[in-house]
């Protein structure tokens, strides 16, 4: 119960701060040298966001704790709020930590709705935001400049994916299904324009609505294609894939980030064994960044990461290296954030990293496959093994960016279905 | 002076000086938020509290008023034709709303009323056209009553509080009217209502529309305070919130609901910094809430200080004639 | 062909599990008049349960059936303290009884998700029951033909215990007009403990059965909520045929409604329990107008 102690820490330290500065109206001083560097985080830690909300926290925990709640140097003091998952709870946060706890940087909010009620907010006041929340636009057609995105955006994976399936497995029909909502919508949106670009067509895009709990009216309409393509988040994949094995459906199975998350192989059986996913993490990365990242986490929480504890857990390495690049303080917005802008990092558990000029990520992407493995390591059966890495992949895909950008976002009918 | 009137100026005065003696700019943004979460409670209360329908469908209304402020300020119009459009928007879709849950009452009005609601909300996310799904649509700035500019959290507390103030008198002169005792008849004894000639449902058709009306206003507050409206404003758990809100403080009394708003925003928004299990600890509360006052946390409170004060008389008198005895029984 | 046929043996499938669900829901409403809205947190603490003893969570792996049992037992006590020490002081206030079971169910979801986290759990399907049968293209997996048959004995078994015995007397003559049942001497208080505590079996019941279809995560008590709601509503308060019909007919509407009409998928339940409740607000086989 390590995890208790040291959240408790952190919340009694930061309460009691927080009250003292706050009742007795201490002058903010100029952040010396000395002075503690504010690091928020918005999170889900209740309801039914809370699998990868609590996932993101650990993530940071972990860095902290390895780094000796130090960043460049600084002692780090940390403030987690909890949202709901609902906007207006993001928004009365992410004012609690800028306005009451006067944080550097915000790190999160999980949900693409979430960052959508704060984007004026954080702009308005300065605030680097780090966030795994994929809305496209976000970094593309309305792009905030003090939002930095290390992990990917909602397509950019499927973009990976969608040709990885189209040339690699050769596979000529798809049929997509997702929730109907946003993320669902780019994914796929993503998976589809990458998929025909390779000369593929999807035949049939299945929208379900958030919270079914069985998904076999949509099952029973998957016929007639070669591959279906999946990118339901949060744990909903565990009892999809049982649902879509149950009915004796063959057809493989490709997913994003979230459909095929690392963190879920725990709660997997046989039916996700063969499903093929593309994510910016894989744990079988076999570098001293991630194998570090992992003994932390294991030995702190004990819990296999995921996308989400290693998104956060990036997230942090490109705040420290753009503290450091900043020369250690944060009294200049404008030359932190761009200081964090310009962080080129090699080494982080999900490989080497940079930014565009909009602020989305630079990075390697993994194809990888679930297979069964009985002694896997941590304790697990499944493993999702490397099949092809794909380096440098930007949020635009192999398309130029003036002309990725010139079509709309993509959404529900974006793009449009064709003949086949 | 009675003490009543005491502890309302006192009030009064409190509310009015808060930003002074608030301790910092986030609390004081939170009691704007409990101030318009109060006029939400107020408006479900008159029909909850007073009309005994219970409605759990209410963040629909809610949800058009914020999303009709959204979708006329992105179309381009200025703020007061969006307000106007929010108010008059919400209280035709109230109009409707009265009309089919009116059918029945007790359970009945309680389904229809959710499925009402869940309707709305499906609405939210597919007509995505006005409503812009689940990536909401974003506030620009806020309107300027009288030509003062309210975007700083010290201008919109006064703004809200004086709105505030306004739905609270409305609803103290509503109560004390012949509508609002109609409308209490109507919840008491409806069968009896309809025998002495009242028009049953025209009461609670017009309570359903002063209702709507303070919905609405809480919705413009909402949306003009958060910058920001998606569809998880309008999902069941926001009706049963608001509905908790209610309860908790005590349906049917006109302080209740401030009371019930003020709980749940406070656990949901302050202690949730400092309590993890935060969820846990609100739904504790109604638990004992309901064990020790089960009518609400405003006549709760006012019973178990009379009965306090009560017994306490009791003892003092009964002290003052044991010891008259003992002086009379001592007296040759 | 094939996707009639699988769609309609799943919307049976899925009738059946909400029947299980929606039945004690009907019978704690039609009884004891207070709309029970712990039951979707009833349904998930009874599959966590009965996933903690089947999965292996514990030093001993339960063997699937004797999970359900225990499972069923545990919500069963717990739904017998909650009736005794909380809803019994409450006879007749609604809107205290909607303020402690809406309490209870925060307090049930965030115990959920402190004692087995945010990852969602899964149940294996039991070992006699893995598999599918094919009829030509048709594929239905043995588990979900198992549900009906759960649902139909347990349907058969609520019937037997309502109509032919003496208990099952006595609740409907309380259904019926709880004053009377006094008077004729039925002790009406020990009833309702009985009644809310076999709810609550039933609804944990339903939670681990249907765990190996739809797993056990976090929020699944408030996406099952509304659909007991919407098969009570239906059907009719208070009675056990309401309940089955109502079940299978929202098991139709769901399955088909869902692929069918895709753009409706989120009106597809609640359209037709709003016209129901306005054309026929006791629902089709209620025994009293809500």
């Amino acid at each position: 119960m390590s995890r208790k102690i040291t959240r408790r820490k952190f919340m009694a330290t930061t309460a009691a701060g927080a009250a003292l500065a706050t009742t007795f109206k201490f002058p903010t001083p100029a952040i010396a040298q000395g002075a503690p560097f504010k690091l928020g985080l918005l999170t889900v830690k209740t309801g039914g966001l809370a699998q990868g909300g609590i996932q993101m926290e650990q993530g940071v925990l972990t860095w902290l704790k390895e780094h000796g709640n130090k960043m460049a140097g600084r002692n780090v003091e940390f403030f987690s709020a909890d949202t709901g998952g609902k906007p207006a709870g993001t928004k009365t946060k992410a004012q609690e930590l800028i306005e009451r706890d006067k944080v550097d940087v915000i790190l999160g909010p999980l949900a693409a709705f979430e960052l959508l009620a704060i984007d004026d907010y954080i702009e308005q006041h300065k605030t680097p935001t780090l966030s795994l929340a994929g809305a496209d636009d976000l970094t593309q057609r309305r792009p905030n400049p003090y939002f930095l995105r290390p992990s990917a955006c909602s397509s950019q994976a499927m973009h990976v994916m969608g040709h990885y399936a189209a040339k690699e497995m050769g596979k000529k029909k798809a049929i997509t299904i997702d929730w109907d909502f946003a993320f669902g919508y780019e994914q796929e949106g993503g998976f589809q324009a990458a998929f025909e670009k390779d000369g593929g067509c999807v035949v049939k895009k299945l929208w379900t609505p958030l919270g079914t709990p069985d998904y076999t009216p949509y099952i029973a309409q998957i016929a007639d294609c070669d591959v279906v393509c999946q990118g339901f988040p949060g744990g909903v994949p565990l009892r999809f894939l049982k649902q879509y094995a149950n009915f004796g459906l063959k057809y493989p199975l490709v997913t994003g980030e979230t459909g095929g998350d690392d963190a879920l192989l725990h709660s997997f059986g046989d039916e996700a064994v063969g499903q093929i996913s593309c994510c910016p993490y894989t744990l079988d990365l076999d570098t001293d960044g991630n194998k570090r990242f992992i003994a932390a986490i294991q030995k702190q929480f004990n819990v296999v990461p995921g996308f989400y504890a290693a998104g956060l857990y990036v997230n942090c390495d490109v705040v420290e290296a753009g503290l450091k690049a900043a020369g250690g303080t944060t009294d200049n917005k404008e030359k932190f954030m761009a200081a964090l802008k310009a962080v080129d990092l090699k080494d982080t558990p999900r490989g080497p990293i940079k930014f565009d000029h909009l602020g989305n990520v630079v990075g390697d992407f993994y194809v990888r496959v679930c297979e069964k493995r009985p002694n896997a390591p941590y304790g697990l059966k499944l493993w999702n093994k490397t099949v092809k890495t794909y380096k440098d992949v930007s949020q635009f895909w192999t398309w130029p960016e003036k002309e990725f950008l010139a079509h709309p976002v993509y959404s529900r009918d974006y793009p449009p279905l064709k003949k086949c | 002076m009675s003490r009543r009137f005491i502890v309302f100026v006192a009030g009064f005065v409190a509310l009015v000086t808060l930003p002074y003696w608030m301790p910092g700019v986030y609390y004081l943004n939170v009691s704007s938020q409990i101030l318009y979460y109060a006029v939400f409670a107020l408006g479900l209360n008159i029909l909850a509290g007073y009309g005994g329908l219970v409605s759990l469908g209410h963040a629909g209304l809610f949800g058009i008023a914020a999303y009709a402020i959204g979708y006329m300020l992105q179309a381009g119009y200025g703020h007061p034709v969006a307000i106007l459009t929010a108010l008059v928007g919400g209280m035709a879709s109230m109009a409707l709303y009265a009309v089919l849950s009116l059918r029945a009452t007790g359970i009945g009005f309680i389904m229809i009323t959710l499925a009402l609601g869940q309707i709305i909300w499906g609405l939210a996310y597919r007509w995505i056209s006005i409503t812009g799904g689940d990536n909401g649509i974003n506030l620009h700035g806020r309107p300027h009553p009288f030509g003062f500019a309210i975007n700083s959290p010290v201008a919109f507390y006064y703004t809200t509080l004086v709105v505030f103030l306004l739905a609270l008198a409305s609803v103290a002169v509503f109560v004390r009217s012949p509508l609002g005792a109609a409308l209490m008849g109507t919840r008491d004894q409806p069968r009896r209502m309809t025998a002495l000639g009242y028009h049953v449902w025209a009461i609670r058709f017009w309570a359903c529309m002063f209702s709507g009306l303070l919905t609405a206003i809480s919705g413009v507050l909402f949306v003009y305070y958060t910058q920001f409206i998606s569809p998880q404003a309008l999902d069941l758990t926001a009706s049963a919130e608001v509905l908790l809100m209610v309860i908790s403080g005590g349906a049917g009394t006109l302080f209740g609901p401030i009371v019930g708003a003020a709980l749940v925003i406070v656990v949901k928004s302050v202690v949730s910094g400092f309590i993890e299990r935060w969820n846990m600890l609100l739904g504790a509360i109604f638990v004992v809430i309901v064990i020790l006052m089960p009518e609400g946390l405003v006549p709760g409170t006012t019973r178990l200080w009379r009965l306090a004060r009560r017994k306490a008389g009791a003892r003092a008198s009964r002290k003052t004639e044991l010891e008259a005895a003992s002086k009379a029984e001592a007296k040759p | 062909m094939t996707f009639w046929l699988l769609l309609t043996v799943n919307s049976i499938t899925f009738g059946g599990l909400l029947f299980l669900l929606a039945a004690g829901f009907s019978l704690i409403f039609g009884l004891m008049r207070i709309p029970n809205l712990t039951h979707g947190s009833l349904f998930m603490l009874g599959a966590y349960f009965g996933a903690t003893f089947a999965g292996g969570m514990l030093a001993i792996t339960f063997n699937f059936w004797i999970a359900v049992l225990m499972a069923t037992i545990l919500v069963a006590i717990f739904g017998t303290v909650i009736e005794r020490f909380l809803l019994r002081q409450l006879p007749g206030q609604q809107m205290a009884q909607v303020l402690v079971t809406l309490g209870i169910s925060f307090i049930v979801a965030d115990f959920c998700l402190m004692v087995w986290g945010g990852d969602p759990v899964r149940v294996d399907t039991p070992e006699s029951l893995t598999g599918f049968i094919r009829y030509g293209p048709l594929v239905f997996p043995h588990y979900r033909l198992a549900v009906i048959v759960i649902a139909a004995v347990a349907t058969v078994a609520l019937w037997l215990l309502l109509d032919r015995t003496r208990l099952g007397a006595m609740i409907r003559a309380g259904v019926d007009d709880p004053d009377m049942a006094r008077v004729v001497g039925i002790r009406v208080s020990q009833l309702f403990t009985i009644v809310f505590a076999l709810g609550a079996g039933l609804a944990a019941f339903a939670g681990i059965i249907g765990a190996p279809i739809l797993s056990v995560y976090p929020g699944l008590d408030q996406d099952m909520l509304p659909l007991a709601l919407v098969v009570v509503i239906l059907g009719g308060s208070g009675s056990l045929l309401g309940s089955f019909v109502g079940s299978i007919i929202i098991g139709f509407i769901y399955n088909f409604g869902q692929a069918l009409l895709p753009e409706l998928s989120y009106f597809v339940l609640f359209l037709p329990m709003l016209v129901v409740l306005i054309v026929r607000p006791q629902g089709l086989f209620g025994r009293f107008v809500p």
